[in-house]
C-alpha cells in the first residue's frame, strides 16, 4: 500500500451529462443496447435497459466535444473533445485503441460512412470557425499524428447543432450541399431581421430536405435547393421559444424538435397539423437524438438528464446525474437517513443525490405547483433546507418574489411506511421577509419535545416553532416564541450540541439564548463586520462557539468564560463543522484561490492547512459520514476518518478532498466493472446461457463429486487425471469468447480470498496469469508431471482464447 | 415523469372548538325553553322518582313542574316573604322549604297546606334538606346557626353556631343519616354530625362559600366561592384535591351528572362549565343570556335547567336519539356486474399490467392545463365555486398571476363580468387569507378598466363599494394598532423590573468582550 502523500482535490461526480449528442450503440448481437454519453472529460455508457452506468471511458485531459460510432464498425467509437485529440474506443471492453492528435480545440466531431478514413471536425480559427476534414492514418500504434487537415467549409457555427450532413455524402453534393445551407442562413437572416437566426439544423435521411430550427420557435422545411434559385420550403410552427434540436426518425417520415419548453414534438410527414407531444420533460431539451433502428429516441436536458424515450412516445427511463440548478440557495444538506446529499434539483424539487453510486436517489416536490417553462416568469424555488438530527422531519422554506414576498415554511415528516417524506404542516408567511437560516434542535436522547425549530429572517426577528400535539396523533407545528435584537436583522442560528443554548447572529452581534426559558445569557461582538456564519464546537470543545465575519476574521468565543478564546486574521467563506468529531473546516478565498483550514476550537494552531486547493471560490461545503471509518495513515489527516468532506464551488462543480492515490481509485472501479460485465443481455443470450449453464454445469459436478469426496473411497489419482482433464477440455470449447474471461474473473476473485498477501494494487496484473493459477489449485493432489501436462494443455488453450 | 400538478387549494385549520364526545354529548339538547318566574331563582330540585317533575324556588314561591309543562302543576305560596331551597325528600313525596322569615315549612307534594313549620331561626333559611335517613331536616340560616330537627314531633334537636357568618349552602351526606355540610360566607365548609356537639371537620375554602356538593360516594367534596370550584379530599381529612378557576365570576351553583363522571358549575359569568371529575379540565361549556343562580340536572341527563337572576327559567330537553336505519343504504350494483373480474386469480405465467390510476382534473385544471387562463377564471368565478369555495377561485387567480396571465384573463370583460368580478373581491378582499392575492386582482382591474370608468352605472357603483370595504378595513386595522399600542404599553410597565436586569447583562457582556477584544 503506498503511504497517502497529499491531500488531493478530485471531482466527484456530477459532471453535466449534455455536453454532445448522446449516441445509442447498434450491432447485431445488442441492438440498442448501450447509451453513449459525454460526461465532462469522460464518455459514459449506460445500458438503455437499466439504465445503469455500465463503463465509464476515460482518457481525455478535457471536455469531450462529440462522441460518434465508428461508421464501418460498430463496435468502436470516435470521441473528441477540447484538448485537440480525437480518440479511438472500443466500448465494450472499455479500451483505447488509438489516439489522433490534432492540435487544435475541437468543438464538434462527424463521422460519415461515406469517408472511410477520415473524419470532420469543427475548429476555431481567429473569430470564427472551420469545418475541415481530418485523413486519420491506419498505421498501428497507440498514439497518432493526424495533421491531415483539409478546409471544406469557413465560417461555421461553433455549436455542434448548426452543422449537419444528409444522404448525398458518396458525392461531391455533400459539400455543396452544407455551402448551400449557409447561404441560406445568411439570406433568411438579412431578409426578417434577427429574430429567426438558425439555431439548429438537421437533413432527412434519404430525401432532399433540410430542416432548420430558428429563434423565434419556427422550423422551416426547404426543399428543391438543388435548383438554385427555385427553392422552396414549408413552415412548421409549435414552439414559442428557440427551437434547440431538431432530428429526423431514422426513415425520414416524422420530425422530432425540442425547445426550452420542455416537450418533445413528432411533426409527422411535415405537416403543420399532424403532431404528437410529449410534454413535462422536467427542463429544456439540449439534444435529440435516435438509435439506428428507431425504436428509443433520447433527449438530453439542460439539468443533467437524458431521457430515453419509446418510439410511440412514451417515457421509458430516465438517467439523472447530479443537477445543477440555476441557482443553490439550500447549500449542501446531508440526509441523516440516507446520507445523501440534499440541494436544490428540479425547479420546486429536492433531489437527493447519493454520492456512492453518483446518482439521483429521489427528488421530492416540494412546491406542488405546476412549472411554467417560459422565460422570464418568477416562479416559486426551495430557498432553504433543514433536517432533523434522525432524518424525521424536514423543514423547507420556498420563497417567490415579485412585487411581494411569497414565502412559506413547510414541515415534512418521513413515514417509515411509504418510506418518504409527508406534508405536516404548511406555514404561509413565516417571516415578513426572506428566510436567512434554520435549524433543528434534537436530541437522541430525549423525547419529541425537544423537537424545535428556529428560523431567522430579515425582517429582525428569530421565530421558534415546536409541534402542538393535541391535533393530530403526530401534532401540527406552531410559533412558540419571537425572539428579537436591537431591530437588528437575524442572519444565522445555531444550536449547541446538547441543545441547551441557541446562538442566533444579529448583523454584528452574536446573542445567545437559553433554550428553556428564551432568556438572553450573553451577547458576543467582533467589531468591525457582521457575522458571516457561526457554530458551536462538538464533543469536548462545545463550550467554544466560533464565528466568522466578513471583515476577516474568525472568532473563537469561550461560553464559560463569555470572553474571546482567540481570533484569527482569515476571510472565511464557509464555515462547516464535523458532526462526528471536533473539527471544523473552514475555507478561505484570498487573492482568487481558496484555502481549506481544518482545526479544533480548543486551540487556534489549525491542523491542517492546504493553501491554494481549488481555483474557484467554495460556496457549500458538508461533512458526509463514513459508512465504515477510514484508515489514515497520516496524523495530518486524521480529520477525514469519520466523515468525508465535500464542497461545492462557484460553477458548481462538486468535489471532494482525498488521501488515496489516484491508482487506487481506479482499481476500485474497474473491480466493479467486471462484476457488472457478467450480466445476462438478452433474451436470446439468456436463453443461450442458460443452455449453456447446463453444459458447464456437468463438469463442475465432476469437480464437486472429486473435491468433496473422501479420499481414500477414490480411485487412484492417475485414473481419475485424464477423465478430469478432458472434462474441462470439453466445456472450455463449448464457451464463447466473452464468457470465457467473465469466469475466470469469478473464480479468481474466488481465489483472491484465500490468498491474504495478494495486493489490490497488483490485481490488473493478475488477472492475465489467473487462469493458470486458479486452475492450478484445482488440481494441487496430481503429480508434478501430470501438472506440467495440464498447463500446456491450458496454455494452449488460452492463447485459442485470446484471439478472438 | 411528472404529470399536470393540479392547482394547490390552501386549507385553512378551522378554528374554534374542537369536536370531542363530550361536545357532541353535551349538543345534544333541544332549543331551550324559556319560562318567566317572579324573582331570581335561588333552588331548582328535581323529584328523585319518575316522572322526575321538579320544584322552582323564586320570590315567595315553590312552582312544581312537570317535565314538559310549561306552565306550573302546582304552586306552593304561603310564603310571607320570599322562599328558599325547596328540596325533596329521596321518596319524592315530601317537600321542604326555607324561608326570609326564619321558619322552615314542611309539604306533602299532594297537599297544598303545610304539614309541619318549624320555628327556631331567627333570621332567613336559605339552606334545608333532608339528612338522608329521611326523617330529620338540616337547616342553615342567616342568624349563622345551622340546626337538626326533627320531622314527627316539629321539634329541634341539635343546632350548631359555629360559623361566623350567614351559612348560605349545605348538603347531606347520602350514605350516613347523620352526616351533613353546611357552607358559609365566613368562607368555611363544616362537616357536622348530628350525633356529637360540635362539627367534626371544617375546610377553608378562602371565599364566601356559595354552594357545596358532596359526591355519591361521600369521598369527595365540593365547594364552590367566589371565582373558584375546589375539590377536597374528605376521607383525608380535607385535603385540597384540586383548585378549578374556570369562571371570571362569582361560582353560585354545583351539580353533578347522573353518572357522577361530570361535575357542573354555574356562576353570575352567564357560563355552566362542565369538567371530567377525572381530568378536572373543562370538556364543555355553555352559554346564557344572564347571570346564573341555580342549575339542576334530571336524571339520565335528560333534561337541563338553569335559573337566572332575572327570573328566567331555561329549560332544555334532550334530543330523541336518531334512529340509524333511517337513512337508506345506496343501492349496490349487481352482484355479477360487482365480482366481475374482481376474483381472477392471476396465474404465474399471467403478465401482470398495471393500469395507471385515472386522475380526475377539475375543470379549472383542464383549462389551466391548456394554458387558457381567460376561460379558467370563467370557470372559477361559476356561482357554486365562487360563493362556497371562494378559496378555490382565490387559488386559481393566485396561479394565473403566478403564471404571469392573470391580468390577460381579466381584461377583456364585459360590464356583467366585471361586476360581478368586484363583487366577489369587495366581499373577500377584507378575509385576511386572501387579501394578498385579491389586492393584486383588484389593482389590476382598476388598471385596466380605469379608462372606461363612468360609462356603466352598475361597475361604477361595484367600485365605490369596493372603496368602501377598503376603506372601512383600513379604519379597522388602525384601531386595532391602537389597542395593540396600549396592551403594549400594559405589559411594559408590568415586565419593567426584567427589562433592566436584562440590560445590564447585555452591556456587561459586551463591555466584557470588547475588553478582550482589546486585551488580544
Amino acid at each position: 500500500m503506498v503511504a497517502p502523500a497529499a491531500l488531493r482535490v478530485v471531482r466527484c461526480g456530477g459532471g453535466a451529462l449534455h455536453g454532445a449528442r448522446a449516441v445509442f450503440s447498434v450491432g447485431a448481437r445488442q441492438a440498442g443496447r448501450f447509451l453513449l454519453c459525454a460526461s465532462g472529460d469522460f464518455v459514459k455508457m449506460y445500458s438503455v435497459a437499466t439504465e445503469e452506468l455500465v463503463r465509464l471511458l476515460r482518457g481525455h485531459g478535457d471536455l469531450v466535444t462529440g462522441v460518434q460510432l465508428a461508421p464501418h464498425n460498430h463496435l468502436q467509437l470516435y470521441s473528441s473533445s477540447l484538448d485537440g485529440t480525437i480518440k479511438l474506443w472500443d466500448f465494450t471492453d472499455g479500451i483505447l485503441i488509438k489516439t489522433f492528435t490534432v492540435g487544435h480545440q475541437l468543438l464538434a466531431l462527424y463521422a460519415l460512412p461515406a469517408s472511410e478514413d477520415s473524419v470532420f471536425v469543427i475548429i476555431p480559427k481567429r473569430d470564427t470557425y472551420q469545418l475541415v476534414s481530418v485523413k486519420l492514418t491506419k498505421a498501428a500504434g497507440q498514439d497518432m499524428e493526424a495533421k491531415e487537415l483539409s478546409v471544406v467549409l469557413e465560417g461555421v457555427d461553433a455549436s455542434p447543432k448548426c452543422t449537419a450532413f444528409g444522404r448525398e455524402v458518396y458525392s461531391p453534393l455533400g459539400d455543396w450541399l452544407l455551402s448551400l445551407l449557409f447561404k441560406f442562413s445568411l439570406r433568411a437572416t438579412n431578409k426578417k431581421g434577427g429574430n429567426n437566426v438558425f439555431t439548429c439544423v438537421a437533413c432527412h435521411p434519404h430525401e432532399d430536405c433540410i430542416a432548420t430550427g430558428h429563434a423565434d420557435g419556427k422550423i422551416r422545411l426547404w426543399r428543391n435547393f438543388n435548383h438554385k434559385k427555385e427553392y422552396t420550403f414549408s413552415t412548421l410552427h409549435w414552439h414559442h421559444d428557440k427551437v434547440l434540436d431538431l432530428a429526423f426518425s431514422v426513415e425520414g417520415t416524422s420530425l422530432l424538435s425540442g425547445g426550452v419548453e420542455s416537450v418533445l414534438v413528432q411533426w409527422h410527414s411535415g405537416s403543420d397539423c399532424k403532431k404528437d407531444f410529449l410534454p413535462r420533460l422536467g427542463s429544456a431539451i439540449e439534444y435529440v437524438s435516435i438509435s439506428s433502428d428507431g425504436t428509443f429516441y433520447c433527449t438530453s436536458h439542460t439539468d443533467n438528464r437524458i431521457t430515453i424515450i419509446n418510439s410511440n412516445l412514451r417515457f421509458s427511463k430516465t438517467i439523472q446525474g447530479l443537477i445543477k440548478a440555476r441557482d443553490i440557495k439550500t447549500g449542501l444538506v446531508v440526509d441523516p437517513r440516507t446520507k445523501a446529499l440534499v440541494l436544490n434539483g428540479e425547479p420546486g424539487h429536492l433531489q437527493f443525490y447519493c454520492l456512492q453510486s453518483d446518482k439521483q436517489l429521489y427528488s421530492l416536490d416540494i412546491v406542488q405547483q405546476e412549472y411554467i417553462h417560459q422565460a422570464g416568469l418568477n416562479q416559486s424555488d426551495l430557498a432553504r433546507v433543514a433536517f432533523s438530527a434522525q432524518g424525521k422531519w424536514l423543514a423547507t422554506v420556498e420563497e417567490r418574489e415579485e412585487t411581494d414576498l411569497e414565502l412559506q415554511l413547510k414541515l415534512w415528516f418521513f413515514d417509515e411506511e411509504t418510506q418518504s417524506f409527508r406534508l405536516n404542516t404548511r406555514i404561509s408567511m413565516p417571516h415578513e421577509d426572506h428566510v436567512t437560516a434554520m435549524c433543528f434542535r434534537d436530541m437522541d436522547e430525549m423525547e419529541d419535545d425537544s423537537l424545535m425549530l428556529v428560523t431567522t429572517g430579515r425582517d429582525c426577528v428569530f421565530k421558534v416553532w415546536v409541534i402542538l400535539e393535541d391535533t393530530d396523533p403526530e401534532g401540527n407545528w406552531s410559533c412558540d416564541f419571537v425572539g428579537s435584537y436591537h431591530g437588528y436583522q437575524a442572519t444565522n442560528c445555531c444550536f449547541s450540541e446538547d441543545g441547551s443554548l441557541l446562538a442566533v447572529s444579529f448583523e454584528e452581534t452574536v446573542t445567545v439564548w437559553d433554550s428553556s426559558t428564551w432568556d438572553l445569557k450573553c451577547t458576543f461582538c467582533h467589531p468591525p463586520g457582521k457575522i458571516r456564519t457561526i457554530c458551536f464546537g462538538r464533543l469536548t470543545c462545545s463550550k467554544y462557539l466560533i464565528g466568522a465575519t466578513d471583515h476577516g476574521f474568525l472568532c473563537c468565543w469561550n461560553l464559560l468564560s463569555c470572553a474571546l478564546e482567540w481570533s484569527a486574521h482569515l476571510n472565511v467563506v464557509v464555515l462547516q463543522p464535523d458532526p462526528l468529531s471536533e473539527y471544523i473546516a473552514a475555507f478561505s478565498w484570498l487573492f482568487k484561490e481558496s484555502s481549506l483550514f481544518v482545526f479544533k476550537p480548543n486551540e487556534p494552531r489549525p491542523i491542517c492547512i492546504q493553501r491554494k486547493f481549488c481555483k474557484e471560490r467554495i460556496q457549500f461545503a458538508a461533512f458526509v459520514p463514513r459508512d465504515v471509518p477510514e484508515t489514515i495513515g497520516s496524523e495530518k489527516y486524521l480529520w477525514l476518518r469519520r466523515s468525508q468532506l465535500f464542497f461545492l464551488t462557484d460553477t458548481q462543480e462538486l468535489m471532494t478532498v482525498s488521501t488515496k492515490s489516484l491508482e487506487e481509485r481506479l482499481t476500485l472501479s474497474s473491480k466493479q466493472l467486471a462484476v457488472e460485465e457478467s450480466l445476462p443481455v438478452t433474451p436470446f443470450s439468456l436463453l443461450l446461457g442458460k443452455h449453456r449453464q447446463q453444459q458447464s454445469q456437468e463438469d463442475v459436478d465432476l469437480g464437486k463429486i472429486l473435491l468433496h469426496t473422501p479420499a481414500h473411497v477414490l480411485p487412484s489419482a492417475s485414473f481419475l487425471c485424464p477423465i478430469f482433464i478432458n472434462s474441462l477440455l470439453v466445456s472450455k470449447e463449448n464457451k464463447s469468447v466473452e464468457e470465457a474471461p467473465a469466469e475466470v474473473e469469478m473464480e479468481s476473485e474466488g481465489a483472491e480470498d484465500d490468498s491474504d498477501e495478494e495486493n489490490t494494487v497488483t490485481e490488473m496484473k493478475q488477472e492475465d496469469i489467473m487462469p493458470t493459477e486458479s486452475l492450478g489449485e484445482t488440481t494441487h493432489k496430481l503429480s508434478k508431471s501430470e501438472e506440467k501436462e495440464l498447463r500446456k494443455i491450458r496454455k494452449t488453450d488460452y492463447s485459442w482464447i485470446s484471439v478472438f | 415523469m411528472a404529470s399536470y400538478k393540479p392547482v394547490a387549494i390552501p386549507v385553512v385549520p378551522k378554528l374554534g372548538e374542537k369536536i370531542t364526545q363530550d361536545t357532541l354529548y353535551w349538543r345534544g339538547y333541544k332549543t331551550p325553553v324559556q319560562i318567566k318566574e317572579f324573582g331570581a331563582i335561588n333552588k331548582i330540585d328535581f323529584s328523585p322518582v319518575p316522572p322526575y317533575n321538579y320544584a322552582v324556588t323564586a320570590s315567595s314561591r315553590v312552582h312544581i313542574y312537570g317535565r314538559y309543562s310549561q306552565e306550573p302543576i302546582k304552586t306552593f305560596s304561603r310564603f310571607k316573604d320570599a322562599a328558599y331551597c325547596a328540596t325533596y325528600r329521596d321518596d319524592g313525596k315530601l317537600l321542604v322549604a326555607g324561608s326570609e322569615e326564619g321558619s322552615i315549612r314542611l309539604f306533602d307534594i299532594s297537599g297544598r297546606a303545610p304539614l309541619r313549620q318549624f320555628d327556631g331561626h331567627t333570621k332567613a333559611v336559605h339552606v334545608v334538606g333532608f339528612l338522608s335517613d329521611k326523617y330529620r331536616i338540616f337547616s342553615g340560616g342567616d342568624d349563622y346557626s345551622s340546626s337538626v330537627w326533627d320531622i314527627p314531633s316539629a321539634t329541634e334537636t341539635v343546632s350548631y353556631s359555629e360559623h361566623s357568618d350567614y351559612v348560605r349552602c349545605g348538603c347531606a351526606s347520602k350514605l350516613n343519616g347523620d352526616v351533613f355540610i353546611t357552607g358559609s360566607y365566613d368562607h368555611t365548609v363544616k362537616v357536622f354530625d348530628a350525633r356529637t356537639k360540635s362539627s367534626v371537620m371544617t375546610i377553608e375554602h378562602g371565599h364566601p362559600v356559595e354552594s357545596v356538593l358532596l359526591f355519591p360516594s361521600g369521598g369527595l367534596l365540593v365547594s364552590a366561592g367566589g371565582r373558584y370550584v375546589k375539590v377536597w379530599d374528605v376521607l383525608k381529612g380535607g385535603q385540597l384535591l384540586v383548585s378549578l378557576k374556570n369562571h371570571h365570576k362569582t361560582v353560585t351553583c354545583l351539580c353533578l351528572n347522573s353518572s357522577g363522571q361530570r361535575l357542573l358549575s354555574g356562576s353570575l359569568d352567564r357560563h355552566v362549565k362542565i369538567y371530567s371529575t377525572t381530568s378536572y379540565k373543562v370538556v364543555h361549556s355553555f352559554n346564557y343570556a344572564t347571570s346564573i343562580l341555580s342549575l339542576a340536572l334530571s336524571p339520565e341527563d335528560e333534561t337541563i335547567i338553569v335559573g337566572m337572576t332575572n327570573g328566567v327559567l331555561n329549560v332544555k330537553h334532550r334530543k330523541p336519539e336518531e334512529s340509524k336505519e333511517k337513512s337508506q343504504k345506496k343501492r349496490q350494483p349487481a352482484y355479477r356486474t360487482y365480482v366481475k373480474g374482481r376474483n381472477y386469480m392471476p396465474k404465474q405465467e399471467d403478465f401482470y399490467v398495471s393500469k395507471p390510476g385515472r386522475c380526475i382534473l377539475r375543470k379549472y385544471d383542464k383549462l389551466l392545463k391548456s394554458f387558457q387562463s381567460s376561460k379558467a377564471l370563467d370557470a372559477v368565478l361559476e356561482p357554486h365555486i365562487r360563493l362556497y369555495t371562494p378559496e378555490v377561485t382565490v387559488a386559481v387567480m393566485q396561479e394565473l398571476n403566478r403564471r404571469g396571465t392573470l391580468r390577460s384573463a381579466l381584461a377583456g370583460r364585459d360590464e356583467k363580468q366585471i361586476s360581478l368580478l368586484l363583487t366577489f373581491v369587495t366581499r373577500r378582499v377584507i378575509e385576511p387569507r386572501f387579501t394578498p392575492v385579491l389586492i393584486t386582482v383588484a389593482d389590476m382591474i382598476t388598471d385596466i378598466y380605469q379608462p372606461v370608468v363612468g360609462q356603466s352605472a352598475l361597475v361604477d357603483k361595484q367600485f365605490l363599494r369596493l372603496q368602501e370595504a377598503i376603506g372601512r378595513e383600513i379604519d379597522y386595522q388602525e384601531e386595532l394598532l391602537e389597542v395593540l399600542g396600549m396592551m403594549d404599553a400594559l405589559f411594559a410597565t408590568l415586565t419593567e423590573k426584567r427589562a433592566t436586569y436584562l440590560e445590564e447583562n447585555k452591556s456587561n457582556g459586551l463591555t466584557k468582550t470588547l475588553d478582550q477584544d482589546i486585551s488580544i
